[in-house]
């Protein structure tokens, strides 16, 4: 037969007083379980027990694997960043283009008088704006032509070398064919915008542009 | 009913196969912008509106994926 304890009996206020794990209100059930949660392991990069481990290392503890997940979600951030980045420069372009429609054709303007230039010779104008600058050469007698001056790698400006036949960009060696301003040497890949040119008696007119990929 | 939590090997696979995803869609992605600009500078404007859509679809997709992500985040053992 068991004796009550005495109530009156002073209380130990200690939780890990023998007898008194798992009391409700004292401690948890599974106070003095050993826990064990692999989300909270630190894992060196070599892998080896933290006691092997520098004893900076062991001051310092880095949990390799979270690190390498966080750089990860960093960097897919990053990504998802230059993703959107892409998007609004699709959007940009088609901005360009409903801006670009929604000017329509540039009016028609009078370049030169066909006895201004001679023939192999080269004049500068601006078409259809005065941030176009465009070039137009006079291969023959009655055969005119008219680029825009812009190389179409970089933009720089091209210079016309009619006895070679061709147009010379001097930023990176790049060439257009003077009759057709296809590009024929260095970088650039797409012709010279060319400019739509009309006779009305000897006077040139430029009526349009005409930008183009081959 | 509460979403299974990933364990840590488990969210570092997924965020692995994510990555792959997304990086191969941002580079489909730059070449669509640079072959979209050289045709809109050569005059062809028949495929701007086309590939903004085909883009923003691919930025969707990208979003949609993290946003994923920040899900399986949420699931983690142990709470957010």
């Amino acid at each position: 037969m068991t004796v009550p304890s005495d109530p009156r009996a002073p209380i130990d206020p200690a939780i890990n007083t023998p007898g008194r794990e798992g009391l409700t209100g004292t401690a948890p059930a599974n106070l003095y379980a050993p826990s064990f949660d692999r989300e909270q392991i630190t894992i060196a990069p070599d892998f080896t027990p933290p006691d092997l481990q520098p004893a900076w290392r062991q001051d310092f503890p880095i949990d390799w694997p979270q690190d390498l997940y966080v750089e990860r979600r960093d960097f897919m951030k990053f990504m998802v960043l230059t993703s959107a980045a892409f998007t609004v420069g699709q959007l940009w372009i088609a901005a360009q283009n409903w801006y670009r429609r929604r000017s329509g054709q540039p009016p028609r303007q009078r370049i030169a008088s066909v006895d201004d230039i001679p023939v192999g010779g080269a004049i500068g104008f601006t078409y259809p704006n005065e941030q176009e600058p465009c070039l137009l050469v006079r291969l023959s007698t009655s055969e005119f032509v008219a680029f825009g001056q812009k190389c179409t790698h970089l933009s720089c400006a091209v210079i016309p070398r009619p006895e070679e036949g061709s147009f010379y960009c001097p930023c990176h060696e790049g060439r257009f064919d003077l009759r057709s301003g296809v590009p024929i040497a260095g970088p650039p890949r797409r012709p010279l915008s060319r400019v739509v040119l009309e006779m009305r008696g000897r006077d040139i007119y430029a009526v349009s542009v005409e930008e183009r990929t081959t | 009913m509460s979403a299974r939590p990933f364990s840590r090997e488990q969210r570092l696979a997924i965020i692995h196969g994510m990555l792959v995803f997304v990086v191969i869609v941002v580079v489909l992605q730059l070449w669509l912008l640079t072959a979209t600009m050289n045709a809109w500078l050569g005059g062809d404007d028949a495929v701007v509106w086309p590939a903004a859509a085909a883009s923003a679809g691919c930025l969707a997709l990208n979003v949609g994926l993290f946003r994923y992500l920040v899900r399986v985040e949420r699931t983690r053992r142990g709470g957010a």
